[in-house]
């Protein structure tokens, strides 16, 4: 090698080296700063994260994932996250243009979970819960035999402790490519539910955005309490579904958090900022019972 | 075969075949020569052909005598298994939902209460019903249904055939998904046995609303599925001309569901399928829920609930 050829070489990866570090530096910059789907706004993520991922110029609420979902949930580093091995299987050797497998791994890299769903202890205000958070980055958050398992066995933990049940889903409804399966996942919750019913458990559910088919046609809208978290989409069947079917446009508003509150499906619409407080006292009214009202002064007062 | 039923894309051929045998009957009849040896041997070859092609069907063959115009439906079956029988209308609560049919029957000499999706064989009757599909009226009724057999301590039947709940605006404003939700809930409180059956098209939420049973069973052609293989062909490989290998990668038939324990028997039908032989098949269809019922009838409420709880609890793949 000559030195001029040794010389090129070096300025050749000198230049590789620094395009590396400008198209990184890019990807840092877009990170700081996000786009509000609804209004358009740049929005510094930092801000956006600290305003739990509402926009605070429009107040569109954001998609969270599901561990963001439990920091801002439960009280810190109180949550117990149980069952976090299952792994889903493929009994049907399902494929579709992507293998079933193939599509487990993509949304493993994508969500960092095993499957759609986290279960777990944790507190809420002090009140110990079992509490289940749905990822809809996991495969549109669908519901196969995981998911099933993972939200019956937290239902019967739950029961056990006779302490309150809290699901918070977020999912496209069941996963195809478990079929009958998935279906089955539908009965199997709500046939927990019935037993959590009749222990005198509490069970509430947090529709967040969005949340339907399969879901909301079983544990979703089984809760003693139904809260939808503000401008979710709930519905059992999807808009295009129901447009191809009655061939008529649906208006904007149709199947939103605060439509079902219209229709009388649901107890009462959230914002994300008074989610964590709204939950607490309806754990509190439901669990004290006799000295219910010294103990809510009590908190008004803390808060204070 | 009989005769105002219209041949499927793939029976043509058997239909074909048939049509020569009676040609020759009648040319045998006409002319008087005898024609016997051919008649028989083409028989033989008709009868053999057909085992082999009813018993070989592909899911989307399936899927087609599961529709076909024919098939006997709820009133049909009704009609055939149930000595006495007086229908009960309405939720009590404004709706009387015509998708949905249930009522009191003595069936054999058993009483029970039944319960089913109804569907049409016309236009006219298909809108009556909404082509099988429930609103939320109509789980609603069902479940005040089920509960009166809880009060009576009746067995349930639920005979299942729809394309899947309503897909509707008023749907979604009543609540179809809780609706559904809440019979899963509650099938799993009853205390007296229910034995479902698939008699047709099993699809998705709006068939397990009906579907929590001690024992499921499945009419041999009928199928089962989380989303109809249309649905799933659009989603999934977005276009319905995928429409048949999603149907095989769903595992929606009898067979299939028989391996993971999902359906816990298969009814056999006439050859060629139930609109056949609608006598035939009921008869199958009845000896499988007396057996059923008389099993129960020797069971306590408390293993009655149990052993569904842990019939579906059981339900699921997973790695651990």
């Amino acid at each position: 090698m000559s030195l001029r050829d040794w010389f090129s070489q070096r300025v050749k990866k000198n230049l590789d080296s620094t395009k590396v570090e400008s198209r990184m530096s890019c990807d840092d910059l877009s990170k700081l700063w996000t786009k509000c789907y609804n209004c358009n706004a740049s929005l510094p993520s930092k801000d956006l994260e600290k305003n739990l991922f509402i926009c605070p110029k429009c107040d569109y609420h954001f998609r969270i994932d599901a561990r963001t979902r439990v920091e801002q949930f439960l009280d810190e580093n109180t949550f117990d996250e149980i069952n976090s091995g299952m792994l889903p299987s493929d009994p049907l050797e399902f494929i579709d243009t992507v293998s079933y497998k193939v599509r487990q791994k993509k949304a493993k890299v994508q969500s960092s979970l095993n499957d759609a769903v986290i279960t777990g202890i944790g507190q809420i205000k002090g009140y110990k819960t079992a509490v289940a958070v749905m990822d809809f980055a996991y495969m549109g958050g669908s519901m196969g035999s995981v998911v099933g398992e993972k939200i019956t066995r937290l239902i019967e933990e739950g029961v056990r402790r006779h302490i309150p049940i809290v699901v918070i889903t977020s999912s496209g409804g069941a996963r195809m490519q478990e079929s009958a399966l998935s279906l089955m996942q539908m009965a199997k919750t709500s046939c927990a539910i019935a037993r959590a019913n009749e222990a005198g458990v509490l069970y509430m559910t947090v529709l967040a955005e969005p949340t339907f088919g399969g879901v909301t046609a079983s544990y979703g809208t089984l809760g003693d309490i139904i809260i939808a978290e503000q401008g979710a989409r709930i519905g059992f069947a999807g808009r295009r579904v129901i447009e191809q079917t009655i061939r008529q446009k649906l208006p904007a508003n149709f199947q939103t958090a605060e439509y079902l509150l219209k229709y009388g499906q649901v107890d009462l619409v959230s914002h994300r900022k008074d989610l964590k407080n709204t939950v607490a006292k309806l754990i509190r009214i439901h669990s004290c019972k006799n000295n219910c009202k010294i103990e809510i002064q009590e908190e008004v007062a803390v808060n204070d | 075969m009989i005769k105002d039923i219209k041949p499927l894309e793939f029976e043509k051929s058997i239909f074909q075949i048939e049509a020569k045998i009676e040609e020759l009957k009648a040319l045998s009849g006409e002319t008087g020569i005898d024609l016997s040896d051919q008649i028989e041997t083409l028989t033989v070859q008709a009868k053999e052909f057909k085992e082999e092609l009813y018993s070989s069907l592909t899911p989307s063959q399936k899927i087609q005598i599961a529709r076909h115009p024919n098939r006997p439906n709820f009133t049909d079956y009704i009609s055939l298994l149930a000595n006495d029988w007086v229908e009960l209308h309405g939720d009590r609560a404004g709706t009387d939902d015509r998708a949905i049919i249930g009522g009191v029957a003595c069936i054999d000499g058993h009483s029970a209460v039944v319960v089913g999706t109804q569907k049409g064989k016309n236009t006219k009757e298909n809108l009556k019903c909404n082509f099988g599909m429930p609103q939320p009226e109509g789980y609603r009724k069902a479940l005040r249904l089920f509960y009166h057999a809880e009060r009576f301590g009746l067995p349930i039947i639920t005979l299942i055939d729809t394309p899947g709940a309503y897909p509707g605006i008023k749907a979604e404003q009543t609540g179809q998904g809780v609706a559904i939700a809440t019979n899963l809930r509650e099938m799993a409180k009853l205390t007296v046995p229910i034995i479902a059956v698939i008699t047709g098209e099993g699809c998705s939420g709006g068939a397990l609303g009906l579907g929590v049973a001690n024992k499921v069973f499945m009419l041999e052609h009928a199928y089962y599925t989380v989303i109809s293989p249309e649905g799933c062909a659009s989603i999934l490989w977005r276009s319905p001309e995928h429409t048949s290998t999603a149907a095989e990668a769903l595992k929606i038939t009898a067979t299939d569901l028989m391996k993971f324990d999902i359906v816990d028997g298969v009814i056999k039908e006439p050859l060629g399928g139930a609109h056949y032989d609608p006598e035939y098949t009921a008869k199958q269809l009845k000896e499988t829920i007396i057996n059923c019922i008389n099993i129960f009838s020797t069971k306590g409420k408390e293993f009655i609930k149990n052993s569904r709880y842990d019939k579906f609890r059981n339900m699921g793949v997973f790695v651990e």
